[in-house]
């Protein structure tokens, strides 16, 4: 049980109900909005935030974020990484089927779901396997896995490589109108790559992953989410072609929506430098022109989410040569503030910004998240819009420090995080403190 | 690119790829291994340049021809040397690589000469040693074999002068070539008036242009007119992943034959950098023929080595030449 607030002079950004103003926001001792613009009758709050200068937003919805647990325990814990979250505004999100053991059994997701219920910070809801063990043999319990609190499945960055499994599971994900998730990658085309077959590659000598590895599987899986009429999301693109592929599958009405994490949106191949392993990621990151294309995919609404693809490492994980070097982004932290770049940048608005990280990604779960009309769960991320901040380790809550972004400077930052009216955040420092 | 290898006064400090080094950082590497050239010909052989200095040679990946030369190159300037040779495996992790290294440079080691398998090794090496612990590249993955290129163009140089009005051709295995992409580097920096790629497009990197260099897949015409053919090895395991068709089909199209090297200028100049595979980039006729320059590559090898551990350890290249003159005399 929380406590009434009230959020008072913030500019409310409420993108899925148009709205965009000065609002002051009221929520109940439930945990619920009980009021825009005004209190409703009777409302006593017994916690008022001055939110004046601050942006008032639904929280943020992340697709995709890796919490390492169960099975990880040395990168980082469910404890950690939902701190983490919360810290970047993030309130609800998808964790990932390949814990160890991995999420293909009605326990396993009870169990995370559990488990992140009684930290109480952001909501978790599991992705679960599309083939057991997600080995892509054999076909997950997925109604089982529905009903119990999975909101999509896929079979993570494992590749189903038997091409009738894979028509098989889309199939059956059909038949009960569940949605699919797909890293299109053709793994003979990947091999040992670990980055972008182009300039870069060439100069360092290290093994490469070609832009047809993405168009490839992306064609494929295409063709049977046309024949099987599954309700398909593609994460992560990283190729231009990619993007023309799934907004020509859009305009012959296939159900297809797609998703691009908040770093392919601003680095290339070119930030590998002289093999900075921080930049090793999965997809890899591409040349500028495919960046752009990306840029263009959110804009024209092909791609309808950004998210964080938070994959949290120890730091010996990226103590290897390039190579050998894990691949991945700890991400939870820089969500916002990589997004509130491209509202710098001039490439979106900040409505737009916000509907990206919020009500879009819940409408392909099928989620009512992201959004604060009256009666919505009080899921709300406030931040300065203004003020500015360098990330650094020890600003960092989650537990890997991964990121090539250290040491940067960004505008706009987390003050305050409700979930489901609960204050989970708060910001030591005010601005400019 | 590489600031890396440079200390704060822009002195070399490791050395790590040819990308990123000057002209005249290059000329002076290639001077001062002229000056001890010599050193190999007297009978005692030997400068006391890096006396009490370690040298250590952590070879993760089998080396005969390359290891032997700094170990000579390193003895000659009177270091004392240890030779380590890791076997490694795709599974070894990069933890076990930087343990690996900080346990020898517990043992006060003051030069690492490094071989591993994967491109970037000496990179990682060099950002996680002590500042006063400096490494040599010996071939990284498919990254870099900086030593090798130097000793190419100190072979080039000898027998050619000037670099600037010089064709190359760089023939065979580009994909895979730590030693392609160092010789690119430095030819380029020594402004040669033309470099060509001469392999199948299984063996170019996608975007190869972008290094400075014109593709051929017809060998005849890649050689057509060129001053200096250099030939690259083929390894065995790349006639398993459907990078040529066979053996025979190989030496027929990019095997250099004395036929094919007709194309060249007559009077040019072939190397390799080896071991060499008779028969199958390269003909004995060719190999051992009056054009090749194929063993003087080697002894060059110590010569120039010699000149990078003086350059790295010992001060300027000239501090350097200035100590074996007084030694001399």
């Amino acid at each position: 049980m929380s406590s009434a607030i009230a959020v008072k002079g913030g500019r409310l950004i409420d993108p899925a109900n148009g709205v965009d103003g000065e609002h002051d926001l009221y929520i109940d001792a439930d945990g619920f909005v009980a009021g825009i613009g005004q209190a409703p009758a009777g409302f006593v709050a017994e916690r008022t935030i001055d939110a004046t200068g601050l942006v008032v937003c639904p929280g943020l919805v992340d697709l995709r974020a890796r919490l390492r647990e169960p099975g990880l325990e040395h990168k980082a814990t469910l404890e950690s990484e939902l701190k983490a979250a919360v810290a970047g505004g993030i309130t609800t999100l998808c964790c990932p089927p390949d814990t160890r053991p991995v999420i293909d059994t009605p326990a396993m997701a009870q169990m995370i779901q559990s488990r992140a219920w009684r930290f109480g910070y952001a909501f978790v809801h599991p992705l679960g396997a599309l083939t057991r063990d997600l080995e892509g043999k054999q076909l997950t319990d997925m109604e089982a896995l529905d009903e119990a609190g999975c909101v999509a499945f896929t079979n993570a960055l494992a590749p189903v490589i038997d091409t009738l499994v894979m028509r098989r599971a889309m199939e059956y994900a059909a038949t009960f109108d569940l949605v699919v998730f797909l890293h299109s990658e053709d793994p003979w085309l990947r091999a040992n790559g670990c980055c972008h077959e182009g300039e870069v590659a060439a100069r360092l000598g290290l093994p490469a992953i070609p832009e047809a590895a993405e168009t490839v599987a992306v064609a494929r899986d295409l063709a049977l989410i046309d024949q099987t009429g599954v309700r398909a999301h593609f994460c992560g693109l990283s190729t231009a072609r990619a993007v023309e592929m799934i907004a020509e599958a859009q305009r012959r009405g296939l159900p297809v929506t797609a998703d691009v994490t908040a770093h392919h949106l601003h680095l290339t191949e070119d930030d590998i430098g002289d093999f900075n392993t921080q930049c090793h990621v999965q997809p890899p990151l591409r040349s500028r022109r495919d960046r752009e294309a990306l840029r263009r995919g959110l804009v024209g609404g092909v791609i309808g989410a950004i998210c964080s693809d938070h994959q949290p490492h120890e730091p010996d994980a990226k103590l290897a040569p390039f190579s050998e070097s894990e691949p991945g982004i700890s991400g939870l932290e820089t969500l916002l503030p990589l997004t509130l770049r491209l509202v710098h940048e001039g490439l979106l608005t900040l409505p737009e910004a916000i509907a990206l990280l919020t009500h879009k990604p819940a409408d392909i779960l099928g989620l009512e998240s992201g959004r604060l009309n009256v009666g919505a769960t009080a899921d709300v991320c406030i931040f300065d819009p203004a003020e500015r901040w360098r990330l650094t380790e020890d600003r960092l809550v989650s537990r890997g420090h991964n990121t090539p972004f250290l040491g940067a400077e960004f505008q706009g930052r987390v003050r305050y995080t409700l979930v489901g009216g609960r204050l989970v955040y708060e910001a030591d420092v005010p601005a400019g403190g | 690119m590489t600031q890396l290898q440079f200390d704060e006064n822009g002195k070399l400090k490791h050395f790590l790829t040819i990308e990123g080094l000057s002209r005249r950082t290059i000329l002076q590497i290639l001077d001062t291994a002229k000056s001890f050239i010599s050193v190999g010909q007297r009978e005692i052989k030997k400068v006391p340049l890096l006396r009490g200095r370690t040298v250590v040679n952590l070879f993760f990946e089998a080396s005969t021809r390359t290891r032997t030369t700094f170990e000579i190159a390193a003895k000659r300037l009177s270091a004392d040397v240890i030779n380590l040779n890791i076997a490694t495996s795709s599974t070894n992790k990069g933890e076990t690589l930087l343990d690996t290294v900080r346990n020898l440079e517990a043992m006060h080691t003051d030069l690492f000469v490094v071989r591993h398998n994967r491109s970037g090794a000496a990179h990682l090496i060099a950002a996680h040693v002590p500042p006063h612990v400096h490494i040599i590249n010996a071939g990284d993955g498919s990254h870099a074999h900086p030593t090798q290129a130097m000793l190419d163009m100190f072979t080039i140089r000898e027998h050619k002068g000037d670099f600037e009005p010089l064709k190359v051709a760089i023939v065979g295995d580009i994909l895979h070539s730590r030693v392609a992409r160092s010789q690119i580097h430095a030819l380029r920096t020594l402004g040669v008036a033309e470099i060509r790629v001469v392999a199948p497009r299984t063996l170019l990197p996608t975007g190869v242009e972008s290094l400075g260099v014109v593709p051929y897949y017809d060998m005849r015409a890649g050689l057509e007119g060129v001053d200096v053919v250099m030939m690259l090895r083929l390894q065995r395991e790349r006639m398993t992943g459907a990078l040529i068709p066979s053996p025979q089909e190989y030496f027929n199209l990019y095997g250099l034959t004395p036929d094919k090297l007709r194309y060249a200028k007559p009077d040019a100049i072939v190397l390799h950098p080896g071991p060499m595979n008779r028969g199958l980039e390269i003909d004995s006729a060719v190999a051992d023929g009056p054009q090749s320059v194929i063993l003087p590559q080697v002894t060059n090898g110590i010569a120039v080595r010699m000149a990078i551990m003086a350059l790295i350890l010992g001060g300027s290249a000239d501090n350097a030449r200035g100590r074996r003159a007084e030694d001399a005399a």
